[in-house]
């Protein structure tokens, strides 16, 4: 592997690192345990960066073309760092149908971040999703994993001003 | 475990069960918990255990149906009910939107021993219990005929003795002791059992295809070194076959897959371990959707506990079949529920579908025979064995036998999960059930992204397999979202259209670009600015995505937009110019996408 600088995550001895190897032993080290070994990176880190990416080609010896293939695939991976805080739109029919793409809008002008991004400081990521499977509970905000459902403007407003800088998310400083 | 030692098991949770003067079960499933149900089920417990005397058992329990209404909480009293009778508990209530200030009086109210339901006259505490009262002789709850939903509201998903006492895993021992996997199969086949994920293929048929096939030596990984405690990685390099549940339901607007995953997830353990005895398999794979954490956490939990109880792993129920599954994490692809690009998936690489033949059941997942069924069709296989085929075969129509899961979404009042017979029209979904107001409801979307719009004039339709399709949509997994005058047809149309672009994995041509030369030409219309003869651009690029893409969700990407076109042509052409510009029918002030529009076919 060629050793290109890079903000480098010290897979040997970081502790966030031992999941990942572990989803990759327990797959035999072989190339069908990719997916699983990204996710591990995904839980541990929020993100993944190329030198997880690297780190995964040499030991499951597949090229960097192919896990950044399969990385930019899916879109649970994400490439970035997010936010401390999350707050994720379900744009799924059932939520269209009821405004959810008003409600993305009035979020994003309110918190002056575009869906997809991050705020300056870092604080909040403005997310979207394909369904998250309340539609029982239509228009659905996921903040912080908690799914907020029926989600009215005002009392999401009043959530997401809430959120102070700490709280879920602040482990995952990225190195 | 042997069936001596379920049934002890079984016993013994019931008389723990029957022992309480009042079973109180909240609800659980990721509806209930976004609106509280942790912190009422919390007050209830914390309540329960200031007043023993009253004598309560209180414990989390599976969906009920009814999400809008939430957190919901079922009071059941007297003997619990026989499995599989199909009889409700002695009294049993209903309560939706508690909250957890409700608790003191649900709590006081049961210790007076009453058998008869709060009213509003029984004193100031109980009146506000008994307008959260639901009626349970409604039709949406009258309706239902609960095969994969059943006992939801007795099982709690986070201990296997629960579902044992609702009669779980008896049908797999049942196979394992006393059934040859030909004699399954051919119940399952005598059943009429179809494919639930949509395409409605039959089940036993494909059980049969997989048993017939030779199982294959699988191909060895690209890199095999030596690991220690491995699970998946010691797998005999001997021939092999895998049993693989679909539960990566991606259409927006469905989450019948996740409420069965989070509510009953032994169940279905139990119907992929009876398919892997029958088919010959001993390995299986769980791919769930990573945005179903609920779902996950919980599978993970009972795969652990069936491991424990011998109900999975090796020599199960002391037999000689050894089945062991795994849970592979989707990552967000739509295209992933295509059973090719699921293994593509499952296998580490891109989630692309390849063309078929060969099928799956023959090569599969690295080339060994696969079965792939989704998450209701297994729920339906350990009724199946236990009652029957010709028990299946009553219910539902002709053709396709048995219930379907829906989950009602969109602009009707109850929206939630209901479980009805096949056959059923969907007017008695959408305004009995549902409760929609007749007259408002413009169209109902069955299908998601590979679906169509039925609009209201067809109403009395039955539902099944050929008559949806008949009408240019599809059963599809079951999402129905219905849509009210509000919506806009073309605009409907374009969402779809949008993600089905979004979803498109590039690998054919016609999908990777005709999608979006149909979204633009959506856009272009949707803005006012088509012409007639983008019309019938639209419409041919349609029948060209459906003729010539490789897989599932190219084929059925064009159902939204032809399904419009054919039902609500007349709102594709309001919004059309003639060649000098001019509007055809607006007048060119007002923005042509806002606003319900008059549309009678």
């Amino acid at each position: 592997m060629p050793s290109a600088p890079r903000p480098v995550t010290n897979t040997a001895a970081d502790k966030r690192w031992r999941p990942v190897e572990a989803a990759m032993r327990r797959n035999g080290y072989r190339a069908g345990g990719l997916i699983e070994a990204l996710h591990a990176v995904q839980r541990a880190y929020g993100y993944i960066d190329e030198a997880a990416m690297r780190a995964i080609g040499a030991a499951l010896q597949l090229p960097l073309s192919k896990i950044y293939g399969v990385v930019t695939f899916y879109h649970f991976f994400h490439l970035k760092p997010k936010g401390r805080h999350t707050c994720v739109v379900c744009l799924g029919t059932a939520c269209y149908i009821k405004g959810a793409d008003r409600l993305l809008q009035t979020i994003s002008r309110e918190q002056q971040v575009s869906p997809g991004e991050t705020t300056a400081d870092g604080r909040l990521s403005l997310l979207t999703a394909r369904c998250v499977g309340a539609c029982g509970q239509a228009p659905a905000v996921v903040i912080d994993d908690q799914v907020v459902g029926q989600a009215e403007e005002s009392a999401i407003h009043r959530q997401l001003a809430g959120l102070n800088s700490a709280g879920p998310g602040s482990d995952e400083e990225q190195p | 475990m042997n069936p001596e030692e379920l049934q002890r098991i079984a016993a013994e949770e019931l008389q723990a069960k029957s022992a309480a003067k009042h079973r109180i079960g909240v609800c659980t499933a990721s509806g209930c918990l976004s609106c509280g149900s942790r912190e009422v089920l919390k007050a209830i417990e914390q309540e329960a255990a200031a007043r023993p005397e009253a004598n309560l058992r209180i414990e989390g329990v599976g969906c009920m149906g009814l999400c809008s209404r939430g957190p919901l909480v079922m009071v059941q009293s007297g003997p619990v009910p026989a499995e599989n009778s199909g009889a409700g508990a002695e009294t049993a209530f209903l309560f939706k939107e508690l909250t957890p200030a409700d608790a003191p009086a649900l709590v006081a109210y049961l210790e007076q021993q009453k058998s008869d339901p709060p009213t509003v006259a029984a004193g100031s505490t109980a009146s506000s219990l008994a307008a959260k009262r639901c009626d349970l002789s409604a039709p949406f709850f009258r309706r239902q005929v609960k095969v994969v939903l059943e006992q939801f509201e007795n099982i709690d998903p986070e201990r296997i003795e629960s579902y044992l006492a609702a009669g779980g895993y008896r049908a797999l021992l049942d196979c394992l002791h006393h059934r040859r996997p030909v004699e399954i199969i051919d119940e399952i086949t005598r059943s009429g059992l179809r494919g639930r994920g949509g395409g409605g293929y039959p089940v036993g048929l494909k059980w049969s295809t997989v048993a017939k096939a030779g199982a294959f030596v699988p191909q060895a990984g690209r890199s095999s070194r030596q690991s220690a405690g491995a699970t998946a990685a010691d797998r005999p390099d001997g021939p092999r076959k895998y049993v693989i549940c679909n539960a990566d339901e991606g259409d927006p607007g469905a989450f019948m897959d996740r409420s069965v995953l989070e509510c009953a997830p032994h169940r279905v353990l139990e119907g992929m371990a009876i398919a892997a005895y029958a088919v010959g398999a001993d390995f299986g794979y769980l791919y769930v959707r990573a945005e179903y954490p609920l779902a996950v956490e919980r599978l993970r939990k009972a795969i652990v506990q069936a491991e424990k109880r011998g109900l999975l792993g090796r020599n199960i129920g002391g037999s000689a079949f050894n089945f062991q599954v795994e849970i592979r994490l989707g990552a967000g692809a739509f295209v992933c529920g295509e059973e090719t690009a699921l293994l593509a998936s499952i296998e580490g690489r891109r989630g692309q579908p390849r063309p078929r033949p060969p099928y799956p059941a023959e090569h599969g997942l690295w080339g060994c025979p696969t079965l792939i069924n989704n998450v209701e069709t297994l729920a339906n296989v350990a009724a199946i064995i236990n009652r029957g085929a010709d028990w299946f075969a009553a219910l539902g129509t002709e053709k396709s036998k048995g219930t379907k899961v829906f989950a009602l979404a969109g602009k009707i009042k109850n929206t939630g999960l209901i479980e009805v017979p096949m056959g059923i029209s969907i007017h008695e979904i959408v305004h009995e059930m549902g409760s929609g107001e007749v007259g408002g409801i413009k169209a109902v979307q069955t299908g998601g992204p590979s679906g169509g719009c039925i609009p209201a004039e067809h109403f009395h339709l039955p539902v099944d397999y050929e008559s949806l399709q008949a009408e240019g949509s599809i059963m599809g997994s079951g999402g129905m979202i219905i849509m009210d005058e509000g919506a806009a047809m073309v605009d409907v149309a374009r969402f779809f259209m949008e993600f089905c672009v979004e979803e498109s994995c590039g690998k054919c041509a016609p999908c990777r670009v005709g999608t979006t030369q149909v979204l633009l030409l959506l856009e272009k219309i949707g803005r006012g600015e088509g012409t007639a003869a983008d019309l019938g651009q639209l419409e041919e690029l349609c029948h060209l995505l459906q003729q010539t893409s490789l897989c599932g969700l190219g084929q059925s990407a064009a159902n939204p937009v032809l399904s419009t076109l054919r039902f609500f042509r007349r709102e594709y052409e309001q919004l059309l110019v003639d060649n000098t510009g001019k509007s055809n029918e607006t007048d060119g002030s007002q923005s042509p996408q806002q606003g319900p529009q008059e549309v009678k076919k």
